[in-house]
């Protein structure tokens, strides 16, 4: 067996086991639960108000923005499971073995996107009760939602990486909450873009969130409901153009950034960073 | 080595040979975790030369990688993983860097027995004792049959019977599979009864290095005689106690009992070797 084929299917069957503690784990277990719960809640309490003269109800529109909003929060995810790794020396074990970076990563994409689709799943099929007007009797929406999970998972998972590798500890990996929150107001999730002043309609279109709620709006609903899209349509080349442009970015990016900061772990790091962390407790 | 302008290695020399136990000793901020990690390919030195297993570890491949184990002073990794389960997934990271003469991974369970961890095989690696999870860091860092291990304070933290076995573990990875190893302690009984070889570290220099009889030689340390004749106790310390008491049963023969010889421990000789470096430090 090669060194590539190893690294590979040891990096599966960790992130199997990853992905099994996290869904057998208390605490763990209740973040997946708690957010969809939390955005089913919403979604009944929105789930007769209707949007505009669209005929649409916006419960409708909002929940294939929030399964887009979901996807895109791997970004988030990967960014924080990096830095706590790094914090508790599970990254320095890693480079201590042979090919360990490349079986952690792997590991990693494996345990987030399965977590991921867990998450979705917990939303999607009890929304689906909730929530009448969706197109979703076709093997075509469901491909199409299974592409635009892997292209967003593409597009997310890197640049997550990347932030994750900037951030030194937990406590500074929360900076990246409050840009997140507002680009999840600004990006049509709640309310239809094509509402918002148009220099915020742009500021959305930078960002992975607004390309995956279209995605996902374009994958699930109804062609008619096209009208509350900006310039009427679903742009599917400009979607797949924006998530490949943060993939492609996000890959040339992720193994300079991850490099670097795996070339200065060691034992001594490791150790300074958590006296720092145990001086903010105290 | 320097850190911003201050050198905090500097004229460090030593080697270690296939099979040998090498102990690092030195008061606090000697530069051992330093002189470690550089060896480890975990820090970039800023001059000199290091050659590890025939490779200069800041440029160490994977197979190189593959043939050094590494047991750093803490770990608290992976805390849900089982036991069992993480040395088998680490393990499985070497399957493919096996030779003829050894076979990779160890096995687990066989491993796992080793350090005496059977019991806790499937428990999680976070309610592991701190005894116990020092153990287990022990197999992380050998599951891979390094030919070159590092110990990092290895023993800190264990009970007296612990020690013992971990001890025993050292001694057999050392002889019978000629791992060369490379250890840091304060347990200078430990670096004693391990280490073929001593190198006292101090400030980034090296002030001594050789076998603890050797370290004692030099330092001209005092064996004490003790022995009782005709009711009496007698003591005397010389440099050469083997011929004092074969000169003392010459002159008395059978009447000398109770012969009692205490050679300088290697504290003495430690204390000794780094009162003088400082000493040598402040004349500077």
């Amino acid at each position: 067996m090669n060194p590539t084929t190893t690294a590979l299917r040891a990096g599966c069957s960790r992130g199997l086991i990853e992905l099994r503690q996290s869904l057998t784990n208390a605490g763990e277990l209740l973040n997946h639960v708690l957010w969809p719960v939390l955005m089913l809640v919403t979604l009944f309490f929105v789930r007769d108000v209707s949007f505009g003269q669209s005929g649409f109800l916006l419960g409708t529109l909002v929940l294939p923005s929030i399964l887009g909003m979901n996807a895109a929060m791997a970004l988030v995810t990967m960014s924080h499971l990096l830095t706590v790794d790094r914090e508790d020396g599970t990254l320095l074990r890693a480079k201590s073995t042979p090919n360990g970076m490349v079986t952690y990563l792997v590991g990693k994409i494996i345990s987030v996107s399965g977590g991921l689709v867990v998450d979705l799943a917990i939303f999607l099929v009890p929304g689906l009760f909730i929530i009448s007007g969706l197109a979703v009797g076709s093997v075509g929406s469901w491909l199409a939602l299974t592409g635009l999970l892997a292209l967003g998972l593409a597009a997310t998972l890197p640049i997550g990486a990347v932030l994750g590798s900037v951030f030194t500890s937990a406590r500074d990996q929360g900076l990246l909450t409050l840009p997140i929150l507002g680009m999840i107001a600004i990006s049509g999730v709640f309310y239809p873009v094509t509402s918002m002043p148009e220099w915020v309609q742009w500021t959305a279109q930078v960002f992975p969130i607004y390309w995956m709620g279209l995605g996902m709006r374009a994958a699930l609903l109804p062609d008619s409901a096209v009208g509350v899209e900006i310039g009427e349509s679903w742009r599917h080349v400009e979607t797949v153009c924006a998530l490949g442009a943060w993939a492609v970015l996000g890959l040339l990016l992720a193994p300079v950034v991850l490099r670097r900061m795996a070339r200065r772990e060691s034992g001594s790091a490791v150790a300074r960073r958590r006296e720092r962390a145990q001086r903010r407790v105290s | 080595m320097r850190y911003g302008t201050r050198d905090v290695l500097r004229e460090v020399t030593f080697r270690a040979h296939q099979g040998e136990v090498l102990a690092l000793l030195g008061p606090n901020g000697a530069g051992k975790t330093t002189t470690i990690e550089i060896l480890e390919g975990f820090r970039m030195r800023s001059a000199g030369r290091v050659t590890v297993l025939g490779t200069d570890p800041a440029h160490g491949s994977e197979r190189w990688r593959a043939r050094v184990g590494v047991v750093l002073q803490s770990w608290r990794d992976h805390g849900r993983w089982r036991v069992r389960e993480l040395l088998a997934h680490l393990g499985s990271c070497y399957a493919c860097y096996s030779t003829d003469t050894v076979t990779r991974p160890w096995d687990v369970d066989e491993l796992v027995a080793a350090v005496g961890l059977t019991e806790q095989a499937s428990s999680a690696v976070g309610t592991l004792s701190g005894g116990q999870r020092r153990r287990l860091d022990v197999a992380v860092g050998i599951v891979g049959r390094p030919e070159l291990l590092f110990l990092d304070e290895p023993t800190t933290g264990f009970d007296p019977r612990a020690r013992r076995e971990f001890h025993e573990l050292v001694a057999r990875l050392a002889d019978r599979d000629a791992t060369t190893i490379l250890l840091t302690t304060h347990d200078l009984d430990e670096a004693e009864k391990l280490a073929h070889r001593i190198v006292i570290l101090d400030r980034g220099r090296v002030v001594a290095d050789g076998t603890a009889a050797e370290l004692a030689r030099r330092i001209a340390g005092e064996d004490e005689v003790r022995w009782r004749r005709d009711g009496r106790s007698f003591s005397r310390s010389t440099t050469d106690s083997t011929g004092f008491a074969f000169d003392l049963f010459r002159r008395h023969g059978t009447t000398v009992s109770e012969l009692e010889i205490r050679r300088a421990s290697l504290e003495d000789t430690y204390l000794a070797l780094v009162r003088q470096a400082e000493a040598a430090g402040v004349g500077r």
